[in-house]
């Protein structure tokens, strides 16, 4: 690749953008020496893309870190094709500008089922089309690592997660088994069949994302920002209504209200919160404030009692 | 969070403290934490009331956790330590297994904490904790004092490179607020400490449950006590690193865009670096000038310990992943031989003679290790151990290298001076260790030109000068005679540079 290339990247003067505050940058630092050890050390590895702004985040750093190279790994896709249609636009549009390879699974044994959240549950659902999907495409691909964004503070077994976290060759988890960390020297010595997951955002916050966002002028997907949404009311939760696929059941009716998402997953399964936050500067404030977690709009999390960490020893990120 | 809070600690959860967050301006790193104690000592409690006084906690977990453990506590609290053990196993046990990570923030500054089982069998968990901590929290349960266990992890702490403790004296309200109880412990304290090499010792009443001196300050219970609470203390400790010494970049990875271009990637371990400097290329020793510092968003005119860079040389020289860039002036130890502490921390222990492989930075390596030495823990006293170290053990032991190795001692560097070991066949990491100095050829740990200058009691004296071992090197030595108070200003002169 040419280098001149890569260099047309910088779209903003670098003047125009003040220096990372201290906090940031050791965290980004700390981001970029994993990326570029896992890809030193393994000899395929790949980077879970599920278009969110963890995952951009984790995107941005990804190319800081392999600068002026390329990204020298392909980006995963699971989709379970219940995603809000604004995420598939947004992830072929970063693909195409970044220059990026670009890999989307889907499980087709569970489309050939047609196992859908409205019809199976969230719990069966989410094993089939996210995990099961997750270790199809992990096993076809032959990764021995790949790259998560997931982050220490957002759920209680994922504070116990190493930064090499360590999977047997069907992809289970030991969470009593761990290999110890040490200072920032990461045991890359696998044998064959075996892979870690890597997670260059462990140490982040859901505060530090939002300021590196805006910062470092990441874009994201728009439902991140608050905007007349049309939306049904649902077990507490307030779904987006705009996919077809979306049936109302009795005593239901569709809904509008300025609402945005906090995180992103499957529609069916993504609460949407009441917000007038349109900038990220508005993101930011209301997240300040905020009483409540961000996972709290995830039914996934909650459908049982250590429902993560179980998830999470069957292969789940 | 500012030091003039003065929010009465009954109503401490309802503060909303996340506020002044929005204005929030971070000036530092973030402070890395260890906390050391057991459960009995309350710190689940600690931990717990952290995370809730500085708004870290949020309702939907808070609910989560009434749920799960049905009942609260007599503050209307929730269960702080079902907050903190997230696995099924710890909470059916009721007990930490895992080194497990925090977070939380002020308006000063954001704590990653570093939470760390208590027992003894522990203790490979609590080295992991330490070994990138800036600074220890021991607690001491008021009514119990000083335990042997708080030695023990003020021992490990300190011997992990962590230069700054705070003494948390816990449960001080079932002592009545008694001043002189706080007093003796702290006292000590702060004696153990000094001992251990540790100078920078904060000790605090309070009282966790209670929120006494943890965020808010409890002036009304100890009115005597004029000193920082907790979070005070964390908002003033220093976070280390490693910008005094020469520059040290193990190099991660070349990059190779295209045929104009050739970048060493790395993270800078040590020092500093301008284009321009003169650089050397370890372990052969190479010669070269920067040209250029490249990141993502700029070239850059200089780069510091910490910063992840990518370095361009001005001419084609052979330079590989495991090789490591340093400064002509104040270059790290190369050889063969070194001495070493380190942490056993699998069931197998750590084997003498056993061919493993060492991963320091970047770079991977056979060794053989021998034993020379175990640290009782009990005692803080090295016994002579020249077996397998079992799992927990702290050991001395000797490196035996089959190529070139490149390290600075750990306490000179904590980067280039720690490395773990990994078992050939388990692959998976069996110790942790630290480099105290580089081996001569006299077998020794004769550092070239390093002195150390003893003040002791004259009959004590007497004694080691009557052995054999100093007799045979009494040639080496210089001695000078004189009152106490003459050696104490000698010391304190020399403190500062120690």
């Amino acid at each position: 690749m040419p280098l001149s290339v890569q260099e047309t990247e910088i779209k903003n003067p670098p003047v125009s953008r003040p220096p990372l505050d201290p906090h940031l940058k050791a965290l980004e630092n700390e981001a970029i020496h994993i990326f570029r050890e896992v890809a030193a050390e393994f000899e395929k590895p790949v980077m879970l893309y599920s278009i969110g702004k963890d995952s951009s985040v984790l995107l941005h750093l990804a190319r800081k870190a392999f600068h002026p190279g390329r990204v020298p790994f392909p980006l995963l896709h699971v989709d379970t094709t219940w995603k809000f249609r604004e995420m598939i636009e947004f992830r072929d549009e970063i693909a195409e500008k970044y220059d990026l390879d670009l890999v989307v699974h889907t499980n087709q044994r569970g489309k050939a089922e047609n196992i859908t959240p409205f019809t199976h549950g969230s719990a069966f659902y989410t094993d089939v089309m996210k995990t099961e999907a997750l270790r199809q495409a992990l096993d076809a691909g032959g990764y021995d690592a790949a790259f998560g964004g997931a982050r220490r503070d957002e759920e209680a077994s994922r504070a116990k997660e190493r930064i090499y976290s360590f999977r047997t060759p069907d992809h289970k988890w030991d969470p009593r088994n761990q290999r110890p960390e040490l200072w920032n020297i990461y045991n890359g010595m696998i044998k064959k069949g075996e892979s870690v997951r890597a997670f260059p955002l462990s140490n982040w916050t859901e505060v530090d994302i939002w300021r590196y966002i805006q910062a470092e002028d990441i874009p994201l997907v728009p439902l991140y920002y608050a905007a007349e949404r049309p939306y049904v009311e649902r077990d507490g939760m307030m779904i987006l209504a705009e996919d077809p696929r979306l049936e109302l059941l009795p005593g239901e009716k569709v809904q509008r209200g300025m609402i945005r998402f906090r995180t992103l997953g499957c529609f069916p399964l993504t609460g949407a919160i009441r917000s007038n936050a349109t900038t990220l500067e508005e993101v930011i404030a209301e997240l300040e404030i905020a009483t409540v977690s961000e996972r709290q709009g995830r039914a996934i999390d909650r459908d049982q009692s250590g429902s993560m960490e179980k998830k999470k020893r069957e292969g789940y990120f | 969070m500012s030091a003039t809070a003065t929010a009465n600690a009954a109503s401490a959860n309802v503060i909303p403290f996340a506020e002044s967050a929005a204005k929030a301006h971070r000036d530092t790193r973030p402070l890395r934490l260890i906390t050391c104690g057991s459960v009995d000592d309350g710190k689940s409690t600690l931990i717990g009331r952290l995370l809730w006084d500085t708004k870290a906690v949020k309702e939907d977990q808070a609910a989560t956790l009434a749920r799960d453990s049905g009942s609260q506590n007599d503050l209307g609290l929730p269960d702080f330590a079902l907050l903190l053990d997230g696995l099924q196993a710890e909470r059916e046990q009721g007990i930490t297994i895992d080194v497990a990570y925090r977070y939380f923030s002020t308006d000063r500054r954001s704590f990653i904490v570093a939470d760390t089982p208590g027992h003894e069998q522990y203790t490979r968990n609590m080295a992991t904790g330490a070994s990138t901590a800036d600074l220890a929290v021991l607690l001491a349960d008021a009514r119990a004092g000083l335990l042997e266990q708080t030695r023990r992890h003020a021992t490990i702490a300190a011997l992990m490179g962590i230069r700054q403790f705070v003494l948390a004296v816990n449960k001080i309200d079932l002592v009545n607020y008694d001043k002189a109880i706080f007093e003796k412990i702290a006292h000590d304290f702060r004696e153990f400490a000094l001992s251990l090499g540790v100078r920078q010792i904060t000790a605090i009443p309070m009282s966790a449950l209670k929120g006494e001196n943890v965020v808010y300050p409890a002036t009304a219970s100890m009115p005597w006590y004029e000193g920082p609470t907790l979070i005070d203390a964390l908002e003033l400790a220093t976070v280390r690193s490693a910008q005094a010494g020469g520059f040290r970049l193990p190099v991660q990875r070349v990059s190779r865009p295209g045929e104009s271009f050739r970048g060493y990637q790395g993270t800078v371990a040590g020092g500093s670096i301008k284009p321009g400097d003169s650089v050397a290329i370890l372990p052969s020793g190479t010669v070269a000038n920067v040209k250029q510092i490249v990141t993502f968003d700029l070239v850059r005119n200089a780069a510091v310990a910490g910063d992840a860079i990518t370095l361009v040389l001005d001419r084609q020289v052979d330079v590989s992943r495991g090789d490591m860039i340093v400064s002509i002036d104040g270059p790290p130890m190369t050889g063969l031989d070194f001495d070493a502490q380190l942490v056993a921390l699998q069931p197998g222990g750590i084997e003498p003679g056993k061919r493993y492989w060492l991963k320091s930075g970047s770079r991977r390596q056979r060794v053989t290790v021998e034993p020379i030495w175990q640290l009782e823990l009990a005692t803080g006293a090295w016994q002579p151990h020249a077996s397998t170290l079992q799992m927990n053990a702290i050991g001395k032991v000797r490196l035996s290298f089959e190529e070139t190795a490149i390290f600075d001692a750990y306490e000179q560097n904590r980067s280039t001076g720690a490395f773990i070991l990994i078992d050939p066949d388990t692959l998976n990491t069996v110790a942790g260790g630290m480099i105290t100095a580089k081996r001569g050829e006299t077998g020794g740990i004769h550092r070239e030109g390093q002195r150390v200058l003893l003040s002791l009691p004259a009959d004590l004296a007497e004694q080691i000068m009557a052995s054999e071992l100093f007799a045979s090197r009494r040639d080496e030595t210089e001695i000078r005679r004189m009152t106490a108070k003459q050696a104490a200003e000698i010391f304190s002169n020399a403190a500062s540079d120690i």
